[in-house]
Order: structure tokens, then C-alpha cells, then sequence
């Protein structure tokens, strides 16, 4: 698929239908491929990779590309489509000044599963069926069954399908009809509060502040972040206390919910590996069950839960008592 | 050599605790990553090569509490929320957090005036390294001329399976053994030779040992600056701050206050120049795009540094090639700008 | 464990209340001289919709050891609608604070309109003596706002 690809943007650059191509570097590592802006033919040809290992979602940076001059060339994985398509049903992205090309996926790999699988002297990974080779620096030769070490969300995907594309490379896939998203979430809302208190504050206690979940995040577009405004007394930096934390992750959270894709880009990207998509799918879990489901660009969606109510809607008391016992 | 087992190190430990002295480690945490952590009854060392957050935390905490001020009618109160500290030990610091200290001295402490929040949990810090006997790929700190298997701390450790070789190496680390010698025995160290000499080979090995840094000097200070490849390589960097808060030598802060409703509590926090309102003042942003913010983190620390210092800014401990989130590293700014990128 | 205070725990609530139905409802229990807990401190709001989240949030920084926010009658919104979002934003906020371990009890949404003073005061005694069964907040508190 990949020379397909570079065969294809180097085509359409040399026609000039596009200026610029955003797609994967190659990185130092053999398993690390940077989201990158490819402008020649030459480039392309040496340095684009598309493989299990090219996780990065790129249709953030299209906010800032689609505006440039000249059109842009994306490759957008079935997952990637519909963060496109949110950010475009928010009218962030010029449609017109990009030409998207959806590409088939079986799956990202999860480095940091295989570096604690195989070490810190990995070097290399490579899928071969269904299992996965590594070598390290040490000389060592390791395998392990390719199912365990595929990102979260790739284990449970939820779509092989692209809602937004102008061509298509490889199969194209169906939605999946049911996934096991919200087993986590589930295990979570059995717990008694007490315990739920223990998990996050695990988690959450972790957090260095370093944005970079914000900063990822496709539904995070805002050009003046409330947490970049000194006055909202919301910081963007300095834990001083484990409720600076909390906030910071309640209100991203609630910000997004309704226009998260469920991308799982924030749990990717967490230095620390907090389980961030457990709260984004907490919220996609509530308003589907009390108001429809809902899935965030998954079409020319102009609104969503939060921006719409029904006369029916329970009162906030009665949601979150509801599946009680008592 | 001196050596101690791992149960008697934990012994070690509450002997230090009872002293008044707390003792940090690398702890596992449920993700699977290292952090320090403060040792009590039953916690364990990690066997981690890296710490999630470097070691700099206990010198140059997060945040800290600057100072306190209430008001009184007409009359502020300005409060000193300076503590008295006592002794504590860090345990299991790697050569290239012992080394960032050192750069973190120059700044904090050799430049005038003193940071006397800084200096005073330096005076109070014991270090108790351990060498790294199997480092990772990411990592790179020969090219420093930092040497994993001889930290230099205040205390030199080595970790042969589950038993510490401890060497004093200054007065203040000769004082920490002397606290805990019942727990210690004399012990042949051929073991802790063959071990250095072993991860001497795969230094030599690593992935980046090779790095060429002979283009970033202070001479070229201003065609590094002009060199358009900035341009591309800092494109798709998203801004966070996960390489500064990860990086032991990054030592940005910002002076927030907080109105706790019954005064004002001033603190200072890290800060990134990744940033968009790093430095913000009245007109803008000083480095208005994502590019000259990029530009600055790495010129300050592989051109800036040598001009001033003679000395890089960085210690190769590759924390920020394993957590940027778009792999946009150092070690890939030195190879793109560098003598290989020309 | 319980502990012997020298004095009873007294919850410091935060209400938000509308402008015209909830805090006429409040103004009336006030002329009609129906008690409720002096440790509420209400916050006029044109209307419950306009509570953001992070204002609940700052109130449980600042010392809250509840929040509850009052507003008309769905159907009977002064802007129509208003209500309608509030019902579904604070419905998954609460959700999410009773996810994160903040106990369900905390928060609250009353519908009180300006001819029920009683059920104001009401509502304001039953929410209080929640909390106050409750306890301090501790899951949701930042000590530096608690310093004397």
C-alpha cells in the first residue's frame, strides 16, 4: 500500500492538484514514524512509510494546512475520517483546499507495549501474520502474538469505514457492529465510589501537566485555550495541588464530550499512560444511553447531545440514579 | 567494594527514615513506568532504566510555594514559606540525571543572585547513583562524554542482580554509609568490573553513540539560526510540553499567584517555551509561530549553551525521543541541522 | 473513623439560583419568613444555563462542600430553553464527578419556581442536611483555598 501511496501523491504533485502532502516521516527508529509535510517528489520517494506504525492522526494540523495556499494531500486512516469530519461539520477546515485519500488499516502497533514487552534496546518491529518480530540492540531476536500489542483503540475499534474521502486505497471496511469500548467503562461505573476515587487518583495523580493530550486532541481546536488564559483560573502548567489536576482533566473532558471522536490520540501520546479515553468514553456511554446514540463525525453532524435537548430528558437527579437498585 | 543486599537496603532505608531522613527511589507505578517516589515499609525499587520525570523534581520541584502575603487592612503581610529541610536521599539516580544537576547548579546557583529555594534543597540532597548496565536505545549520553558506568554522584552505586555495590565519592555521600555500615559487608567487586566492562561494549553500540555535534558550536551560532530546514522539521510540532517537563536539564519557570479567597499565594511552576504564552507580554508572543519557539528550545540548549558555557545543554538521557508525541527530538534536530543534515 | 469536633460540621454550599423563578422563589421563603441554612450562599444567574461547569468546579476549590443549582420549571424557562441544556449538561457533569469517585449527593438540580418559597426553603434544608451527612469535601478540595 505504501508505494501505492507515495505513486499516487507523487502523481498529483507533479500535476500540480496539490502543493503539499501530509502523510509519515520516517523516524530514527525503525517503529517511529513522524506526522510530517512532505512538498517534493524526492522526499516522498526516500521518506514516506505507511505501516502498522503510522498511528499519528493528522487532521488537526489540516486546520492550519487547508488555509495555506495551493491544496493539501492527506492520507487518513477510517479512524482519522472521522475527526476530518467533525472539524469540518465545525467549519475549522476549508474543504475545498483539501484532497483526502482514505486508506485501509489492520491496526497501529502500541510502542510502549512492545518496549515493555521487549525492552528499551528495541530497534525494530515487524508484523508477520500474526506475529510480531523485534530485535534490540542487545542482538536478541523476540516474538510476541501481534493481538497483544496493538493500541487500545485498535483492539477495539469500532470502524474500517471512511465517512469523508475523495479516493480510497486498499479495502474499505464496514463499522464494526459491536465492540467492547465501553467494557472498561462499565467495570469502572460497578465500582463503589470509594474505589472509582482510588482508580482516578492513581491515574490522574500521574499527570505532569505537559498538555500534549490537549494539544493532540482534534476536538481541542480552540485558538485561545481556556487554559491558556491567565485570567480563567484554570492553568495550562503547574500541578500544585492534586485538584489542579482533576479540573484540568474534568473540563478538557467536558469540553470535547459530544465532539470527541473517540480517536484514543490523548492515550497514545500521555507520557505517563493515563487511560484519558476512559473519561472521554464515560461521556459518549452517558448521552448515548440517555439521549440516543451518537457518534461524533460520523456525518454532517451540525449538532450534538449538548447542543440539543428533548422535552423528554430526564432531570439530572433521576440520570444519575437511573439503573439503580434502590 | 562496599555492597548490600536488596533486603538489607530496605533495612538501610528505615534506618534513614528513623534518622529523619527520607529516602526517594524509583518505584513502578500501575502503568508500568518508574517514578520517584518516597520509600516506606514495603515499597521496592524499580528495575527501570529511566524515571518518567527526571530527577530534577527534588531541586527544582513542579511547583513551589514562593511566598505568602495577607492583607491586614492597609498593611500586607509578605510570609516566608521557606521550610526548614532535612537531609533526604535520592536513590537510583542515573549518570544523566547526576550530570543535569550539575547544569542545573550553573543556572541556579553559580549565577548571581542565588536561588536560594534551589540551593536550599541542594545543600540538603544526598545522591545515591546507580550505573546503567543495560541502557536503551534512546539513549545517548556519550556523546556528552558522560559516562553511565561512573555517575560521579555523591554516592557511585552498581546493581549486580539483587545486590548494591556502594563507593562514597564525596564527603557527604561517605557520611550517608557510615549511617547505614551494619548493613553493609565488604565484598569483592569483580562482579561490578565485569559488569562495566560488559555495558562498556554496548555503549559503543547504542544507536546514537555516534552523533555528530561538531556543526553546533557557538561559531555557527547565526547559520544555524538562518538554516530554512527549521522550517520543515518544526512543522508538525504540536507545541506541548512534553519534552521540557521530561527533560532534567529544562529549567523554565512561570510566577503564578493564587487568591485563596484569605490571601495570596505566591508560586513559581514549570514552564515550556514550547508554549504559546511562554514570555507573553503586552504586545505578543515574542517568537510568534511554533517555528521559532521550536528553533529556541534547541538553539538554547546545543548552540547557546556551548557559546556561554562551553558546555551542551543537554545530557543525553532520551527521555524526549521516548515521549514526543510527534518523535520530533533532539536526536533529530542534531542529525537534521547537524554536519550529517548539510 | 468518626471524630470528636468542638463544634458540628456546618456545609458551606454554593446555590446558583435563576433570576426569575428560583431566586424569587428564594426572596419570597425570605418574606414569608421560612427558615433555611444561613451557610448558603446564593449566586444570581439570568438563568441555569448559564452555570458552566467550571464555576462548580471553582466553588469546590474554593471551600464548597456542595453546589446545587436552581432554576424554573422545564416549559417554563424565561428564555424558553434555557433549562433544557441545563438538564443535560449538568446530567452528564454530575455523572462524571460521581465517575471520578466526588459522591453523588454533592451536586443537585431543583426546579423551584417564584411562587414556591416554600419549597425553596424546602429543598435548601434537605440539600443541607445531605451534605451535612455527607461530610466535608475532601475528593474535590484544594487545601491552599483552606488555610486560615
Amino acid at each position: 500500500m505504501q508505494t501505492e501511496m507515495i505513486k499516487r501523491a507523487k502523481e498529483l504533485l507533479a500535476d500540480g492538484t496539490v502543493k503539499r502532502v501530509a502523510g509519515w516521516r520516517s523516524g530514527d527508529f525503525q517503529y517511529e514514524l513522524s506526522p510530517s509535510i512532505f512538498t517534493d517528489a524526492e522526499d516522498l520517494e526516500k521518506n514516506f512509510q505507511y505501516s502498522e506504525l503510522a498511528a499519528s492522526n493528522m487532521s488537526k494540523y489540516m486546520i492550519k494546512e487547508s488555509r495555506k495556499e495551493g491544496k493539501v494531500l492527506i492520507f487518513l486512516k477510517p479512524c482519522d475520517t472521522y475527526s476530518f469530519q467533525q472539524l469540518l461539520n465545525e467549519h475549522r477546515i476549508l474543504r475545498e483546499n483539501v484532497m483526502i485519500i482514505g486508506v485501509a488499516c489492520d491496526g497501529n502497533l502500541d510502542i510502549v507495549a512492545a518496549k515493555k514487552r521487549f525492552g528499551e534496546g528495541l530497534l525494530s518491529l515487524k508484523s508477520e501474520g500474526d506475529t510480531i518480530t523485534a530485535t534490540t540492540i542487545y542482538g536478541e531476536e523476540l516474538t510476541a502474538p501481534r493481538q497483544e500489542l496493538l493500541l487500545e483503540r485498535c483492539v477495539n475499534c469500532k470502524s474500517k469505514k471512511h465517512v469523508v474521502f475523495d479516493e480510497l486505497i486498499g479495502e474499505e471496511g464496514v463499522e464494526v457492529e459491536t465492540t467492547h469500548r465501553f467494557d472498561k467503562v462499565d467495570e469502572l461505573d460497578a465500582m463503589s465510589e470509594d474505589q472509582r476515587f482510588g482508580f482516578w487518583q492513581n491515574e490522574l495523580s500521574r499527570c505532569i501537566r505537559c498538555n500534549a493530550c490537549r494539544d493532540i486532541c482534534p476536538a481541542c481546536s480552540c485558538e485561545n485555550c481556556v487554559f491558556d488564559n491567565p485570567e480563567s483560573g484554570f492553568s495550562n502548567k503547574g500541578a500544585a495541588v492534586q485538584m489542579d489536576n482533576d479540573m484540568f482533566h474534568i473540563i478538557r473532558a467536558f469540553h470535547v464530550a459530544g465532539r470527541c471522536t473517540d480517536c484514543g490520540e490523548c492515550s497514545r501520546v500521555c507520557p505517563e499512560h493515563i487511560p484519558l479515553h476512559l473519561l472521554n468514553r464515560k461521556f459518549i456511554k452517558d448521552y448515548d444511553g440517555l439521549y440516543g446514540e451518537f457518534q461524533a463525525g460520523s456525518g454532517e453532524q451540525e449538532t450534538h447531545p449538548l447542543t440539543k435537548f428533548n422535552m423528554e430528558d430526564l432531570n439530572p437527579t433521576e440520570a444519575l440514579n437511573r439503573g439503580d437498585e434502590e | 567494594m562496599l555492597s548490600i543486599t536488596e533486603a538489607k537496603l530496605y533495612e538501610a532505608f528505615a534506618q534513614l527514615k528513623k534518622n529523619g531522613e527520607a529516602v526517594y527511589l524509583p518505584v513502578d507505578n500501575t502503568s508500568g513506568e518508574a517514578d520517584f517516589a518516597e520509600w516506606k515499609e514495603g515499597t521496592a525499587i524499580s528495575k527501570q532504566l529511566k524515571t518518567v520525570r527526571s530527577a530534577k523534581d527534588f531541586f527544582f520541584p513542579q511547583t513551589e510555594n514562593l511566598m505568602k502575603f495577607k492583607v491586614h487592612g492597609k498593611k500586607i503581610n509578605v510570609i516566608d514559606t521557606r521550610e526548614e529541610l532535612s537531609d533526604f536521599v535520592i536513590f537510583g539516580a542515573r549518570a544523566c540525571d547526576v550530570a543535569s544537576f550539575k547544569l542545573l547548579d550553573r543556572a541556579f546557583i553559580e549565577e548571581k543572585p542565588v536561588d536560594t529555594y534551589y540551593e536550599n534543597r541542594r545543600e540538603h540532597g544526598i545522591v545515591v547513583s546507580i550505573a546503567c548496565s543495560k541502557p536503551a536505545a534512546s539513549c545517548f549520553c556519550t556523546v556528552y562524554d558522560i559516562d553511565p558506568t561512573h555517575p560521579n554522584a555523591d554516592v557511585d552505586g552498581y546493581r549486580v542482580d539483587d545486590t548494591f555495590y556502594l563507593e562514597a565519592k564525596t564527603a557527604k555521600g561517605e557520611k550517608l554509609l557510615k549511617q547505614i555500615e551494619p548493613m553493609m559487608s565488604e565484598s569483592d567487586d569483580q562482579c561490578v568490573k565485569d559488569q562495566i566492562a560488559t555495558t562498556e561494549k554496548i555503549l559503543k553500540n547504542l544507536p546514537f553513540a555516534n552523533l555528530d555535534m561538531s556543526r553546533f558550536n557557538g561559531d555557527n551560532m547565526m547559520d544555524i539560526f538562518n538554516d530554512p530546514k527549521w522550517n520543515s522539521i518544526s512543522e508538525t510540532c504540536l507545541g506541548c510540553g512534553a519534552c521540557t517537563f521530561v527533560c532534567p536539564t529544562c529549567q523554565c519557570y512561570d510566577i503564578k499567584e493564587l487568591d485563596t479567597g484569605d490571601g495570596i499565594e505566591r508560586f513559581r511552576c514549570w514552564d515550556s517555551c514550547m508554549y504559546k504564552d511562554f514570555t507573553q507580554m503586552a504586545a505578543a508572543n515574542p517568537r510568534p509561530s511554533q517555528k521559532e519557539r521550536f528553533r529556541q528550545r534547541f538553539m538554547h540548549k546545543l548552540v547557546y549553551y556551548p557559546k556561554n558555557y562551553n558546555v551542551y545543554g543537554c545530557v543525553g538521557c532520551g527521555r524526549c525521543v521516548d515521549k514526543c508525541p510527534t518523535h520530533l527530538h533532539i536526536v533529530n534536530v542534531i542529525k537534521t541541522l547537524g554536519e550529517e543534515g548539510k | 473513623m468518626p471524630v470528636t469536633e468542638t463544634k458540628a460540621f456546618e456545609p458551606k454550599i454554593v446555590a446558583f439560583c435563576c433570576n426569575w423563578c428560583s431566586y424569587a422563589g428564594a426572596d419570597l421563603a425570605g418574606s414569608n419568613r421560612s427558615e433555611y441554612p444561613s451557610n448558603i450562599k446564593i449566586v444570581r444567574v439570568p438563568c441555569s444555563c448559564r452555570v458552566n461547569p467550571m464555576f462548580i468546579l471553582k466553588a469546590f476549590q474554593r471551600g464548597a462542600d456542595g453546589v446545587i443549582i436552581c432554576g424554573c420549571h422545564p416549559g417554563d424557562c424565561h428564555y424558553s430553553t434555557g433549562n433544557y441544556f441545563t438538564r443535560r449538561r449538568m446530567a452528564l457533569l454530575f455523572s462524571m464527578l460521581n465517575y471520578l469517585g466526588v459522591e453523588k449527593g454533592r451536586t443537585r438540580v431543583e426546579w423551584v419556581s417564584a411562587s414556591e418559597g416554600g419549597r425553596f426553603s424546602e429543598t435548601m434544608n434537605d440539600f443541607a442536611s445531605t451534605i451535612e451527612k455527607l461530610g466535608p469535601n475532601h475528593r474535590l478540595e484544594d487545601l491552599r483555598c483552606k488555610q486560615k
